[in-house]
């Protein structure tokens, strides 16, 4: 198609008013930016705040752009732990090094959305947005990772990544996550998402498994079918005392079977009795899901131990 | 080849492109580029929302955000004193009609006045002088609302209160054919839905409005049917067609009546109000909320066959959820119910089928509408007969195809081709894809994709078959009419139609019927506006037939100007002259000269018309000559099922149709593929959920269109060329067909593999479990 002369290849993007852009290469001047300027948004991958940006929900009135901070874009070993930054990115942890280190992460990392989003979205902003459907969030739940959070004038301080996502602490202003601090474990992890189809989607569940032989313990957690990754403490127990650790790990498939439907049982419960003491069936959306969990979580373990 | 060549390509100039190292196809039956592919890819193709002009201002719509109230009070003060803000409209400044609809029915205003009938109905618009300023105007309109109950179930619409002036019931159409007492020897009933699909165009809305000097405005718009638009913003500006004239920009997408009036009509209304060029953009949100979407459906089948698996009877209930306005649901019923019974011999049927309001968000044309609820339904009855009588279900519908002479349940008998058992022995006998188990396991790719749960063990493979039929051109008497004109001079080609370039490669196509009929190698297609004589929308293949129709003609009658002097002086009849490469040459080889030089410096117009045979409208009983005339598709799915998941991945599939002629390879595959692929996002992620009436996730993110993971491998197995001796070319519309026989494989491919009835489009993971509960 033809065009009128002067009616092509002009901007559409109208003049904004000046935003302030503070690009800090440090972590400890990143903080002194947001605490000197407490109205600023910090920014790393944007792949979620720049959609809210550019969709008119959000009018940051200055940015804290966290891209140039060279110490958190990487990893580091420290006493049987990785100290992962928190700058790096999914496709960074989807990489074959990384995987051989925490394989469930870089499994996660690379389930993470299409390419695009992978290149730019971080293990720190995955944490930060804490969405449901955050891809590392149950592995990191699995992990027991602990953050590590900058605060003014060089204060650190840590929390486990399940209190921030569960609302038990919240960063206080001007705080950022530095690093997260997850134990190198040298066995079998599996991260499992379900999604909605074969391309690039927000899973509908995930499972996250990780097994810790020096403890004998086998650590899961549920992710996307509640605000915070869920973890079936009692389920995992159980199946860790039926795992014959000396022996190859070997398991009866049996406990694979149970293993699904008590951490399915657990993360998506009965309703609650009518007064009569029948228990009202789930709709079938539910009972789809719980099938899905189920199946995952079993999937999972049998990987884990195969 | 340099930027500067590949924009001005992209303008239509006459600047030439660099040689290539191989010829250029052309004429008919080449592969023929599309002139605007290079600026395509390179993103310098300009869309509507990159138009701009001086002193512009930024428009935003108020919508509606309940699907059902009465209108108390709409104040506009407050958004009318804030800074930047310089028009605010409602329904009192809608000077012409205040009612407007497609389709001939003009039920829909252009603002809300005292009801609001879906969630997203325009109510007040504004201009300011930036895009944020406009929205926050937008949003300080005060209304007052009574929120009324929706209602959303298209079952309670007969009984529900008038939503409407006009009432509920927009179509009913109770077919009636053959004898109601028969009956077969087996009997097989299902209920199906079918969900919303939008379209979802790649590029949202845009458009610019400029007021004249004379009192008119210019719209500049991806319209798919400029003059249809044109006519309905006259008569809501109050204004003579001839003082609103809407030039078609770039159009980003169109498999459906892809631009919304609700935004067209205010943008126009604000240009003659601030005399000021208004311009907007729609959001992807606005977009979902704007535009017509494809009519959920409720299909009750009952088909009665005899135990060779013929079909005796065919019992059906169809209703099409119209959504709060009527716009083309009475075209998408009719295609509905004439084609009910699939491209199969039923010599007894009787279908009733209804269109009814409710408080939904509008439907409307989106490519196979009707043909394509009712392909998933039938073929899954087809799958139900072959099941109870343990007969392959190809064989079973072999058993009953059509053929060309064979009456449909309409009465219309089938004068076109119709090779439809050609179709389906041709894509049944393709070999089968291999097992993931036969393949290396690096390049598995199961259900769930690549980085998903999927388990081999778990995984089942199924086989299923859809066999759709559309109707081409608008039916029940519509005038289907095209005009073009063709200008030849100095050896280069013009051609003038307002006939829109949605994508489907009317351009090139335009092109290749100059190149072939006048031996000229450089046509150009002249950008379209309303100033050109109409040519129709962009649907049902029209262009291809009319207005591809109207160019052979306006270019033939080219030629016999540029030949008739030569044949006078050689006393031969001009159809003893070739050209061909820009030379004429006379049959014995006496003659031979340069287009060029016959020309002589003259400049050569010709204007045609296409206007296929008339068709009548269906009457009381469902019964008349309605189509022009009707193409055929089928399809074989391959599917792998993860059946304790339900994740669903589609492996191939194979295509067979009846394209009458193929006029451009690349395009009719490309064509074919894009079909396919909308079919695969029916039948498994594409469905805009609306509980309540309210659109949820009116995002690509909620809203899931297949990727490239997502599309099966599509092989395109047999294309048959019978031609269609009443078209040009003889040649059928190929974009549709695909997209409705696509989604009933995929879903008998599924029922294949777990057993399951499968009987809701799009398939929900809970229906593809073949374990457990």
């Amino acid at each position: 198609m033809g065009q009128r002369e002067g009616a092509v290849g002009l901007t559409t993007h109208a003049p904004q008013a000046a935003q302030a852009v503070t690009l800090p290469t440090t972590l400890d001047e990143a903080v002194a930016a947001l605490t000197a300027m407490p109205a600023a948004v910090p920014v790393a991958g944007g792949t979620d705040l720049m959609a809210a940006v550019n969709s008119g929900q959000l009018r940051p009135a200055a940015l804290v752009g966290l891209g140039r901070i060279s110490e958190i874009r990487g990893w580091q070993y420290q006493d049987g732990h990785a100290l992962l930054g928190a700058g790096l990115t999914h496709a960074r942890m989807g990489r074959p090094d990384f995987a051989a280190l925490i394989p469930a992460l870089a499994a996660a990392a690379r389930a993470a959305g299409p390419p695009q989003i992978r290149n730019a979205g971080t293990l720190g902003g995955n944490i930060a947005s804490a969405a449901p459907t955050g891809d590392a969030l149950p592995v990191l739940a699995a992990l027991e990772a602990t953050l590590i959070i900058a605060g003014p004038d060089g204060a650190r301080r840590e929390m486990p990544v399940s209190h921030l996502l569960a609302g038990m602490e919240m960063l206080r202003a001007g705080e950022l996550i530095g690093y997260v601090r997850v134990p190198l474990l040298h066995a079998p992890q599996v991260f499992l998402k379900a999604t909605g189809r074969t391309g690039p989607g927000r899973a509908t569940a995930s499972v996250a498994l990780v097994l810790d032989p020096a403890r004998r313990g086998v650590r899961c957690a549920v992710g996307a079918i509640a605000p915070m990754p869920l973890r079936p403490l009692e389920a995992e127990q159980w199946v860790a005392s039926l795992i014959d650790w000396d022996n190859g790990r070997a398991v009866v498939p049996e406990a694979l079977h149970g293993f699904g439907e008590y951490v399915a049982a657990a993360c998506i419960p009965d309703a609650d009795p009518a007064e009569d003491g029948s228990v009202p069936p789930l709709p079938p959306a539910v009972l789809h899901l719980r099938r899905t969990v189920a199946a995952l979580a079993r999937r999972a373990l049998g990987r884990a131990l195969s | 080849m340099s930027n500067d060549a590949a924009t001005a390509e992209a303008e239509g100039t006459a600047e030439a492109a660099p040689p290539a190292p191989e010829p250029i196809p052309h004429g008919l039956g080449a592969s023929l580029p599309p002139a605007d592919a290079r600026a395509k890819t390179e993103g310098t193709f300009p869309y509507a929302a990159d138009l701009w002009a001086e002193g512009l201002l930024w428009a935003a719509v108020l919508r509606s955000p309940h699907p059902h109230a009465r209108i108390v009070s709409i104040d506009t003060a407050h958004a009318r004193e804030m800074p930047g803000v310089r028009a605010v409209v409602t329904h009192e400044d809608v000077p012409g009609t205040p009612l407007h609809g497609r389709g001939g029915r003009a039920d829909r205003p252009v603002f809300a006045s005292d009801v609001v009938r879906h969630h997203g109905e325009p109510i007040a618009a504004v201009a300011a002088d930036h895009p944020d300023t406009a929205r926050m105007a937008a949003a300080a309109v005060i209304v007052e609302y009574e929120v009324l109950d929706p209602v959303t179930d298209p079952e309670q619409a007969f009984e529900a209160e008038p939503l409407h002036p006009d009432g509920n019931l927009i179509r009913h159409i109770p077919l009636r054919h053959g004898d109601p007492e028969a009956a077969g020897e087996v009997v097989v009933e299902g209920l199906y839905r079918i969900g919303r699909q939008d379209p979802a165009p790649i590029g949202a809305e845009a458009g610019l409005a400029v007021p004249r000097p004379d009192g008119g405005v210019e719209l500049y718009l991806a319209s798919t049917d400029p003059h249809g638009d044109r006519d309905t913003a006259a008569a809501c500006y109050g204004l003579p067609p001839e003082q609103v004239k809407i030039v078609v920009t770039g159009v980003p997408g169109a498999t459906a009546d892809r631009e919304d009036q609700g935004f067209q009509l205010p943008l126009g209304l604000l240009a003659l109000k601030t005399g000021c060029p208004v311009k907007l953009t729609a959001t992807r949100e606005e977009s979902f909320l704007g535009h017509t979407h494809r009519h959920p459906t409720l299909l009750r089948y009952r088909h009665h066959a005899d135990a060779e698996g013929r079909v005796v009877k065919v019992e059906a209930q169809i209703l099409l959820d119209a959504g709060a306005y009527a716009d083309t649901s009475s075209d998408a019923l009719a295609a509905a119910v004439a084609f009910a019974c699939g491209p199969y011999v039923v010599p007894n049927a009787f279908i009733e089928g209804w269109a009814v309001r409710t408080n939904n968000p509008p439907s409307g044309h989106v490519r196979g509408e009707g043909a394509m609820q009712v392909c998933a339904a039938y073929e899954a009855q087809m799958d139900k007969i072959a099941k109870k009588l343990g007969l392959d279900p190809a064989e079973v519908r072999l058993r009953n195809v059509l053929a060309t002479g064979d009456v449909l349940p309409t009465g219309q008998t089938v004068t076109c081709p119709a090779p439809v058992a050609e179709l389906l022995q041709a894509v049944r006998d393709f070999p089968l894809p291999a097992l993931p188990k036969d393949t290396p396991e690096d390049e598995w790719l199961l259900p769930g994709g690549p980085e998903g749960a999927g388990e081999p063990g778990a995984v089942r493979r199924g086989v299923g078959y859809g066999i759709g039929m559309v109707h081409m051109l608008g039916a029940e008497g519509a005038d289907e009419v095209s005009t073009a004109t063709v200008k030849v001079q100095d050896g280069v080609a013009t051609v003038l139609c307002a006939a829109v370039e949605t994508g489907q490669g009317f351009t090139t196509l335009a092109r290749q019927i100059v190149q072939e009929t006048l031996g000229v190698d450089e046509v150009h297609v002249a950008p379209v506006d309303t100033d050109q004589p109409p040519a129709g929308a962009g649907c049902r293949g029209r262009h291809t037939w009319v207005s591809g129709g109207a160019v052979e003609r306006a270019a033939k009658m080219v030629r016999t100007q540029l030949l008739q002097p030569l044949a006078h002086q050689f006393g031969m009849s001009t159809e003893l002259l070739q050209i061909a490469d820009g030379k004429i040459t006379s049959y014995d080889g006496v003659l031979s000269t340069t287009v060029a030089e016959a020309l002589d410096g003259k400049e050569l117009w010709a204007t045609a018309q296409c206007r296929p045979h008339p068709t009548e409208p269906l009457d009381e009983a469902g019964q008349g000559d309605a189509f022009v005339g009707m193409a055929f598709c089928a399809i074989r799915a391959v599917v792998d099922v993860d059946i304790e998941i339900g994740s669903v991945r589609v492996v191939e599939l194979a295509v067979a149709q009846d394209v009458g002629r193929v006029l451009n390879p690349a395009q009719l595959t490309a064509r074919i593929e894009a079909g396919v692929t909308q079919g695969v996002g029916i039948a498994l992620t594409e469905n805009l959920r609306t509980p309540r009436g309210l659109i949820r996730h009116p995002d690509l993110t909620g809203y899931a269109l297949p990727t490239a993971l997502d599309t099966p491998d599509i092989r395109i197995v047999k294309l048959v060329e019978e031609r269609d001796v009443v078209a040009p070319f003889g040649a059928k519309a190929v974009s549709a067909a695909p997209v409705v026989a696509s989604p009933a494989a995929v879903a008998s491919a599924v029922r294949a593999a777990t057993g399951r009835p499968v009987n809701r489009l799009p398939i929900r993971p809970q229906a593809a479990v073949a374990t457990g509960h």
